[in-house]
């Protein structure tokens, strides 16, 4: 889905990838994770519909879904691993790549743009040392991207940290707004 | 209410009125404010009956289509022996659209109770919440509210200790617009790739899982417990002299207004009033100069044609747009339009599925060619080739999604021409903006 030319702001952190294939791979649905999924298979008449929660959990679990989380997923659910990325790089939320400790994700939709958007990502860059969209920060610590409207355009600019949902920020807002997520 | 402001005496909050109350989102406290009689005295009627009811009230639509949910209800033929569904369309996602957010946010119980009623009036036994991965609040408190429900009786496998079976689940969307289109959402439900699907089949034939299923708004569903206990001819008397258009909506307001939110009022409300004493007009030194008033996918309107417009289905088609979802994008005389409809092509462009060619290459060649003219770089051909382009884009496709990207550069073109010429002949913005990121 995302293949123009006009989208794309993900980069890849490299390092970090490579060095989490080193290790062998965990299973994610053991004990509480694998509970979770027998109920929500409850849920549902097929197993496949229960493909976006499980990838939810996975998410949960490891912070991103590698192609090992992938494969465990597909014969959890009896699909191809194929399937499961296939509906994995459809969706813009799940990450294929590990990210900073603090994922922040701004809002530049037209209306969040005519109030002020663009300069809370500047300042965002610059706090957090990421230089620009999708890299991660040398410390690790944060990835900043631009979003497609967050659904809360009466409360420019909203910014989303993780699963924490701020709204009305403004650029002299940022510093004070990083500083809990350190 | 004017959710995050202090409610206006013009406003009529049915769905608003707890916006704001935590004490609302309890079980108890829901009941307090009459909540989950409607439900019980629904469980008490024929199916047929709501329906009917559901009708007579002239409830429309509130996601955008403005179809009229009695009919859409009536497509599912109840006792045909197969299993029913209900989908609730809680993927709000249209730039400028905040409202089913709030619903969620704060009167968890009034989703509920209205998707409740509305799947044993369907014959459903099962009910599925779709809500976008980013509202995570609104799914923190939907979940433990349908947590609270199942607990305290009122859906599972007895509802309202009536014996009859209605399951809600929260299911969470992962980032896509896509699927706020319906056959989408189903595919997405069913753990596919958003794409929206050919209709026929409709949802009522051959829906989620192959079964017969309906899908609603939000608010939409939010509405009919209202409806029910304070009967159809209260609804339909909200509504100023166009009985096409009944009851309130809920309007989202924001980018260059003074008081952005949520505003209630009752269908054919005068647009002037609305923006400029609800909304309070311009931010100080401003004047407004453009309106697109129902989310993204909607004509531009001039301030000429806005301030003529009264606030119905029929009354934003009259003067030149739609109602849509009802998400208000309000610019000011310090915006370039160019910048702004540039924008809104490269979100459809992100957006798109990519099924359709049309949609595919056509909302990225827009995008780029808007945003060519935005730096100063673009002629005078390309205005007619943006035209042309959308012609192709508009009623060729499986969905709408590329007719919503022609929709503001064909009004934007239209309306605001000489912005875009100025842009082609000075060779620069002329209002100083720079091209879209």
């Amino acid at each position: 889905m995302k293949v123009h030319e006009v989208g794309g702001t993900r980069a890849e952190s490299d390092t970090s990838h490579a060095e989490h294939e080193r290790s062998p791979y965990q299973p994610v649905f053991v004990g509480d994770a694998k509970r979770e999924l027998d109920e929500l298979l409850t849920r549902y008449p097929s197993k496949m519909a229960a493909l976006l929660p499980a990838l939810w959990i996975v998410q949960h679990e490891r912070g991103w879904v590698s192609d090992d989380a992938m494969a465990e997923v597909a014969q959890l659910l009896d699909l191809t691993p194929a399937y499961v990325k296939g509906v994995v790089t459809f969706y813009t939320m799940y990450h294929q790549h590990p990210v900073g400790k603090y994922f922040i994700q701004v809002c530049t939709t037209s209306p969040c743009g005519a109030c002020g958007a663009e300069k809370v990502v500047d300042a965002l860059l610059k706090h957090t040392r990421c230089g620009e969209l999708g890299a991660t920060s040398p410390d690790g610590r944060y990835t900043v991207i631009e979003v497609e409207c967050l659904g809360a355009c009466g409360f420019a600019t909203p910014v989303m940290v993780n699963e924490e949902f701020i709204e009305s920020v403004t650029p002299e807002r940022v510093p004070q707004i990083l500083s809990q997520y350190q | 209410m004017g959710f995050p402001h202090a409610p206006h005496a013009k406003e009529t909050p049915v769905l608003s009125q707890y916006f704001g109350d935590p004490a609302a989102r309890t079980v108890a406290g829901w009941k307090q404010r009459g909540g989950y009689a409607a439900l019980e005295k629904a469980l008490g009627m024929s199916p047929a009956d709501i329906v009917n009811v559901v009708k007579e009230s002239g409830l429309r639509g509130r996601g955008g289509a403005g179809f009229p949910t009695g009919l859409k209800w009536s497509f599912m033929k109840v006792g045909d022996g197969k299993p029913h569904y209900l989908c609730v369309n809680a993927d709000e996602s249209e730039p400028g659209t905040f409202k089913d957010r709030e619903i969620m946010r704060w009167t968890p119980h009034a989703l509920i109770e209205g998707s409740a009623i509305a799947s044993y009036a369907m014959g459903a036994e099962t009910c599925y919440i779709y809500i976008r991965g980013e509202f995570t609040e609104p799914l923190t408190v939907m979940a433990a509210a349908v947590k609270d429900a199942y607990a305290a009786g009122i859906v599972g496998p007895n509802a309202m200790g009536t014996g009859k079976r209605i399951d809600v689940h929260v299911h969470k969307g992962a980032g896509a617009y896509i699927c706020g289109e319906e056959t989408a959402l189903m595919n997405s439900l069913e753990g596919k790739r958003g794409n929206p699907r050919i209709k026929p089949p409709f949802p009522a034939v051959a829906g989620v899982f192959g079964m017969p299923t309906t899908i609603n708004n939000v608010e939409t569903l939010a509405a009919v417990p209202h409806i029910l206990n304070r009967g159809a001819a209260w609804y339909k008397g909200m509504s100023h002299s166009n009985p096409k258009s009944t009851g309130t909506k809920l309007f989202s307001v924001c980018g260059n207004v003074a008081k952005p939110g949520n505003y209630e009022v009752e269908m054919g409300f005068p647009f002037k009033d609305f923006l400029y004493d609800l909304c309070g007009g311009p931010t100080p030194g401003r004047r407004f100069k453009a309106v697109v008033p129902g989310g993204s996918s909607v004509p531009i309107q001039t301030m000429e044609e806005a301030e003529a417009t009264l606030m119905d289905y029929e009354g934003f088609v009259a003067q030149g747009s739609m109602l849509g979802s009802g998400g208000v994008i309000v610019f000011d005389d310090a915006q370039c339009m160019v910048k702004h409809i540039a924008r809104f092509a490269r979100f459809y462009a992100h957006e798109s599925c990519a099924q359709c060619t049309q949609c595919r290459e056509g909302t990225a060649w827009c995008t780029r060619i808007l945003e060519r003219i935005e730096r100063g770089l673009g002629t005078m051909e390309d205005l007619d080739t943006l035209l042309d382009l959308s012609e192709q884009m508009t009623a060729k496709t499986i969905c709408v999604l590329s007719d919503s990207c022609a929709a503001p550069i064909v009004s934007g073109i239209k309306k605001f021409r000489g912005e875009f010429e100025a842009h082609i002949t000075g060779k620069r913005c002329p209002m100083g903006a720079t091209a879209a990121a």
